[in-house]
């Protein structure tokens, strides 16, 4: 196991006290509910798309540090990127906290969650939000569990 | 963890929501001789001594229950009941010989009435199916409790889906107690049967089953009570309480996982169908007309999990051994002095704080969800539960997506408590 440090980072405990996009998006045009059935945390994503690129995006929802954390810098990171990018960073994200490959390079702030790879019981955590952002970009709008 | 006993003053303090009664009851078990008995215990986790508080989802087993299951595997391992062979003879004996132990332990008329099962849950499914296909129909009523786990919510659920049936829900306070009153309103002329938890995992209380049988049945209504979590801390008289079902688990009793009991009453089984088919619940067969076995096999279709009654009544064994009297007096010490410290931790609010409790303690600290309190522990070789506990309507009414959970066994020390209560102090150095 590793040092609670390198998950509790200082930059992830003040986006869970403090989340970032941290509202209803009333002129989304995707809306995804994610669900962690293991622990109860919920997930609301919101998206609006002009012209392939993610012009607005915020979520709602209650759960853990790791995973608030996690929703709120992936809204910052992704806002104003382009689908094709976003799933691009999906994929590194994803290989970040299971401790797949590389530094991921094009993460910037995310690197902070390479901590979870350590913890693997809470990798489910760090991509609730994630994983509801590949439905709302696949069009698949239905609600994601981690399950 | 050492084991050592401190001397505990708390409860002299003024305030303390708890007064102490005397004599001290942990003076009835010899703490280190117990936890000599559990292998898994002597053990360090994430650098720390093992303070292991997730007994409400799982107990350890100790060495008489692993040795039981070693020597039935090295020496009597057969199929039961039909083999003519000393083997069989043996592995029956054993078999018949656990349920007799399980029999003794609810204190049941007789060993008909004890059906060996998976667990709690396929007891109450296995009830809800037979029980329910036989006593309930379209517009009928089953009554349950607010504070059920959700194995005894989802088998009726999909019991009213298949019989056009409907769930009632007896509401629970704001302590987390049932609300008695309003359980004997809503027992209806429809109601067909009363389910309902001995002692909830998730708030610790021990409801007034006594009082709740009677109640039902001075209205003719039967009633099952799920006594996973009070068959390791509460003595069970099935005869004097006075229930219709009892169900209870072995893995939270001591004993191995896949094993668990059902107690009925005879008349209520005997009228019952069959759960399900197969081999040795049937008396014959033949393509036109099949006759069932008697009690108790009618109930056990297939090759049973020998093993795992042989384990648990080497569990019943072990904990008789100890007393369960003495188990419960020892867990109410831990309890108490839990509440009294862990409630003093900043932040901190107690979810179940019924007047009648037993064995576990949930909690939220402000600020910090349970999932990370619970990592944080674990860092410390604490293990304790995070989460709804598969209690989800009752979070909900408690206004908490989850909670932390500790909750005790007869292993447990004042010391483990304090372990705990200084591994809550780390969670909120991290968090400030």
């Amino acid at each position: 196991m590793g040092d609670l440090r390198d998950l509790y980072q200082e930059v992830i405990l003040d986006h869970s006290r403090k989340p970032r996009n941290f509202r209803c998006l009333e002129e989304a045009d995707h809306r995804v509910d994610g669900f962690n059935p293991l622990c109860g945390d919920k997930v609301t994503l919101f998206v609006r798309l002009e012209n392939g690129e993610l012009k607005d995006i915020s979520f709602q929802g209650s759960g853990c540090a790791i995973s608030t954390a996690s929703a709120s810098m992936m809204t910052e990171k992704l806002k104003g990127k382009s689908t094709q990018e976003a799933m691009r960073l999906f994929d590194e994200f994803h290989d970040l906290v299971t401790g797949k490959a590389g530094q991921g390079a094009d993460l910037g702030k995310l690197a902070v969650f390479s901590g979870v790879c350590e913890f693997p019981i809470r990798v489910k955590c760090a991509t609730l939000a994630w994983h509801a952002l590949k439905a709302a970009l696949i069009g698949a709008e239905h609600s994601v569990s981690t399950e | 963890m050492s084991g050592s006993e401190r001397v505990l003053n708390a409860g002299s303090q003024a305030g303390a929501p708890f007064p102490r009664s005397a004599p001290r009851p942990t003076a009835t078990l010899d703490i280190e001789a117990v936890r000599r008995d559990f292998p898994v215990l002597q053990q360090s986790v994430n650098g720390h001594p093992l303070v292991y508080l997730d007994n409400a989802a799982t107990t350890q087993k100790p060495k008489a229950v692993l040795a039981a299951l070693e020597h039935y595997y090295t020496r009597d391992n057969a199929n039961i009941h039909r083999g003519v062979h000393e083997l069989s003879q043996r592995a029956t004996a054993a078999y018949e010989q656990a349920r007799e132990k399980a029999r003794s332990f609810v204190n049941a008329r007789s060993t008909k009435e004890i059906l060996f099962v998976r667990g709690t849950t396929e007891a109450i499914n296995l009830v809800a199916h037979s029980f329910g296909a036989a006593r309930v129909s379209a517009g009928d009523e089953i009554l349950l409790t607010r504070m059920e786990h959700h194995s005894n919510i989802v088998p009726w659920q999909m019991l009213c889906e298949r019989q056009g049936a409907k769930l009632q829900v007896v509401p629970v306070n704001e302590r987390g107690e049932l609300v008695v009153e309003e359980l004997e309103r809503l027992l209806s002329p429809r109601t067909r049967i009363v389910s309902l938890v001995h002692l909830s995992n998730a708030l610790g209380t021990i409801n007034p089953v006594k009082e709740i049988i009677a109640l039902a049945h001075r209205r003719g209504v039967p009633v099952l009570l799920d006594g996973a979590q009070a068959a390791a801390r509460i003595p069970i008289d099935v005869q004097d309480l006075d229930c219709d079902f009892y169900a209870f688990s072995g893995h939270k009793l001591y004993g191995p996982t896949g094993i668990g009991v059902l107690y009925g009453k005879s008349e209520l089984l005997e009228a019952m169908p069959p759960f399900l088919g197969g081999g040795d619940m049937i008396a014959s067969v033949s393509f036109e007309k099949t006759l069932y076995n008697k009690l108790p096999n009618k109930f056990e279709a297939g090759t049973p999990h020998v093993a795992g009654a042989i384990g648990l009544g080497a569990a019943i064994d072990y904990v008789r051994g100890i007393g369960i009297e003495a188990i419960a007096a020892h867990e109410e010490e831990l309890l108490r002095h839990a509440t009294e410290r862990v409630s003093r931790v900043p932040g901190i609010r107690i979810i179940g704080t019924a007047r009648e409790k037993a064995g576990i303690l949930s909690f939220v600290m402000e600020g910090v969800h349970p999932h990370d309190l619970g990592t944080i522990l674990d860092q410390q070789g604490i293990a304790i539960r995070a989460g709804h506990h598969c209690t989800q309507p009752l979070m909900e009414q408690f206004g908490v997506p989850a909670t932390a959970r500790a909750s005790f066994g007869m292993y447990n020390t004042l010391a483990e408590v304090d372990a705990l209560v200084d591994g809550l102090g780390r969670v909120r150095e991290v968090f400030a």
